[in-house]
């Protein structure tokens, strides 16, 4: 029997059973314990763990997040919240020199089992300083894995296994994916964990590959219903749910049966990881390509406030639908 | 050199200093000469070509590492930056292993993929050899953490520069270990230059570096590094502070490097007086000092202090014969210690691409 949850009950349900299965797995962040979390996703664990488990931490992300990577080196198995990702950006010499690099470094004496979690979008109207999504930047660094769930059984599935892993997971959720509701299944039936690298065929079709991953597969389902509805055009939606580990195999797969991709992708086009997949198709697939490799990118702008047009400068069904149909 | 100058306290008396045998103080200098002649074998090879990158020399300063080292049981551990060599050898990494980094051969202690700021031992309780300026800060500050999470009574030993102290990691870090309460003793190794800038053209203080910690009612205390019997007495205090109280202390120890920042450092004796580095040399030398000290105390002769520099440096030339005669890395070996999945090839490992190459 599966359940609907939210997105955000998913990953709480799944942060809840590692707290229960691993008295190491400790949860740090700001306003994560007392305040429930600023976006709640925490929510009632403080007053269920208690304060060895749930940890609230100062406005310090340097600070907390280099004291969780220490207390991982010696076996503490941290999962800590960034209140948006974007504050990676004060972080970010804990981000990838120390979390990416010590293993390597140290000839693989050291591992660094944390996980780092928190929202990683645009379209809430907050501003270019809140809204950047770093899954690409941070997937280019070797030492590190990210992964960006769409729905809430990935999101609880996957944050199990990040935390299983003993390697440093980068979690990339979306504040406006918190309260989207989808089947997960009941904890009664099993441990449910869905390995980092494996994507998901989320939509069957023949006539064209729509890549993505996050809160772009939902708008990637949302175009292919309208595609099929008035164009006749029958579409495959891969979601990546990983992003490194990448599941090239399954990109391939479904380029070589559709002959044609469109890529939708909230990063910017420049090095976005929708150009890494284009790359993989290019190179893996090329004589399977009836069009040009085409993408779905937020306009290489900084993030506009405006609620007027912001969800114009994302990715959106409706520019993935115009998309289409250049090349189908 | 504040304390160096301040009325001279006896610490020989210092419970934690009585209570050593005649061969622990003899170890202690022994110690400091392993590191020293270490160091000047490998600055020879550096300026000979034999090594890339970097050599952050800590010639001047040894009684720091091996005073505060020789506190440490079995549950304490240590981190610092990248002037790391004296650090790893006094913590029991071997000549060997530490010169062949150097060389960058696949029989350093890193296998030649971390070089001479990035020496680790976890074994013995040595996190690094960290690169970036106060980059280790929080780091030690999550050994501590650790610690107490485990439930261990122990203390984190987290080494900084002079330079590090306005660096904004730190400062969180300080106000975190005081906050949580954590095992941690900060200890600012004061060689008085930020590279090439000094104490006075890079920091804004009152009194000394160490008082900033009362901004984070946290204890501290500044200790004359060229007496290994203080450097041991005073951090001793605030190793048990840590241990029996989770209380952290900020540690100044003033100390010198006779060489530069590194040993690429054009400017070394450009940004202070060849007089400045001779006093250092001929009053303040924490080895010659202590080979002194342990004369009078009829521990050693001096045809028996001769003979443990002789063995170092005969140590130290057998490390360098060994790096030298050591296998470099392969290209395979490039792509491997990325990830712990991956190298202990895990189910995990088996599902998704994890390299991006060509």
């Amino acid at each position: 029997m599966s359940r609907t949850l939210t997105f955000r009950e998913a990953i709480r349900e799944g942060l809840d059973e590692e707290l229960a299965r691993d008295p190491n797995v400790v949860i740090m962040g700001e306003e994560v314990a007392q305040y429930n979390g600023a976006y709640k996703v925490t929510e009632g664990l403080w007053a269920k763990w208690g304060d060895k488990r749930i940890v609230d931490t100062p406005i310090s992300e340097a600070g907390f997040i280099g004291m969780g990577i220490g207390a991982s080196m010696l076996g503490v198995r941290p999962v800590m919240e960034l209140m948006f990702w974007s504050f990676h950006s004060v972080a970010f010499d804990q981000l990838v020199n120390n979390a990416a690099c010590v293993r390597y470094m140290s000839g693989g004496l050291i591992n660094v089992p944390i996980v780092m979690r928190g929202p990683a979008n645009g379209g809430n109207n907050v501003g270019a300083t809140h809204c950047h999504v770093p899954e690409a930047l941070f997937a280019s660094f070797p030492g590190l894995k990210v992964c960006v769930p769409a729905t809430p059984a990935d999101a609880k599935g996957l944050i199990k296994a990040a935390i299983r892993d003993n390697d440093p997971v980068y979690f990339m959720e979306n504040v406006l994916l918190y309260g989207t509701t989808g089947e997960v299944p009941d904890p009664a039936e099993g441990d449910f964990v869905i390995p980092l690298g494996l994507a998901d065929l989320k939509r069957q079709g023949s006539d064209i590959s729509l890549i993505a991953h996050g809160r772009s597969v939902l708008h990637a389902l949302a175009a292919a219903e309208t595609l099929q509805a008035e164009h006749g055009i029958s579409c495959d939606v891969l979601d990546l749910r990983s992003i490194r580990p990448l599941d090239q195999d399954a990109i391939i797969k479904s380029v070589m049966k559709t002959n044609r991709a469109v890529l939708i992708d909230e990063s910017k086009g420049f090095g976005g990881v929708s150009a890494m997949v284009s790359h993989i198709i290019q190179e893996n697939a090329f004589d399977y390509l009836d069009a040009p490799i085409k993408r779905v990118t937020t306009i290489d702008a900084p993030a506009i406030y405006s609620p007027h047009v912001e969800n114009e400068q994302l990715p959106n069904p409706r520019r993935i639908v115009e998309k289409v149909l250049t090349i189908a | 050199m504040t304390s160096a100058s301040a009325p001279h306290l006896d610490f020989a008396g210092s419970p934690i200093n009585q209570s050593m045998t005649p061969d622990q103080k003899v170890e202690l200098f022994n110690q400091m000469v392993r590191v020293r002649r270490f160091e000047q074998a490998a600055l020879k090879y550096y300026n000979a070509g034999k090594m890339g990158g970097f050599l952050h020399l800590y010639i001047g300063q040894e009684s720091v590492a091996v005073g505060t080292l020789s506190l440490c049981g079995p549950n304490d551990h240590n981190i610092t930056a990248y002037r790391c060599h004296a650090h790893a050898l006094t913590v029991g990494m071997n000549m060997n292993e530490c010169m062949a980094e150097l060389f960058g051969k696949s029989t350093g202690c890193s296998k030649g993929k971390g070089g001479s700021m990035h020496f680790f031992a976890p074994d013995k309780n040595y996190w690094g050899g960290h690169g970036i300026v106060a980059g280790q800060t929080p780091l030690g500050l999550g050994l501590a953490y650790g610690l107490k999470y485990k439930g261990l009574e122990g203390c984190s030993l987290c080494y900084l520069g002079d330079g590090a102290v306005n660096q904004g990691a730190f400062h969180e870090s300080l106000n975190i270990a005081a906050l949580f309460e954590l095992p941690v003793v900060y200890i600012i190794e004061n060689n008085g230059y930020s590279m090439g800038t000094s104490q006075k053209r890079s920091s804004s203080f009152r009194g000394c570096l160490a008082q900033r910690a009362e901004g984070y009612d946290m204890e501290w205390d500044v200790i004359n590094g060229s007496d290994i019997y203080e450097v041991r007495a005073k951090t001793h205090i605030a190793m048990e502070r840590a241990r029996k109280e989770h209380k952290p202390t900020l540690l100044e120890i003033d100390t010198y490097r006779y060489y530069g920042h590194s040993v690429a450092d054009a400017n070394a004796k450009k940004y202070r007086t060849p007089e400045e580095i001779e006093n250092y040399k001929q009053n303040h030398d924490p080895i010659t000092l202590f080979r002194k000290r342990l004369i009078n105390e009829g521990l050693l002769t001096e045809e028996s202090a001769d003979a443990i520099s002789k063995a170092a440096a005969d140590e130290a030339a057998a490390s360098v014969k060994f790096a030298e005669e050591s296998p470099a890395p392969t290209i395979a070996d490039i792509s491997t210690d990325v990830y712990w999945e991956t190298d202990h090839n895990t189910p995990a490992a088996q599902i998704g691409r994890h390299f991006f190459n060509d």
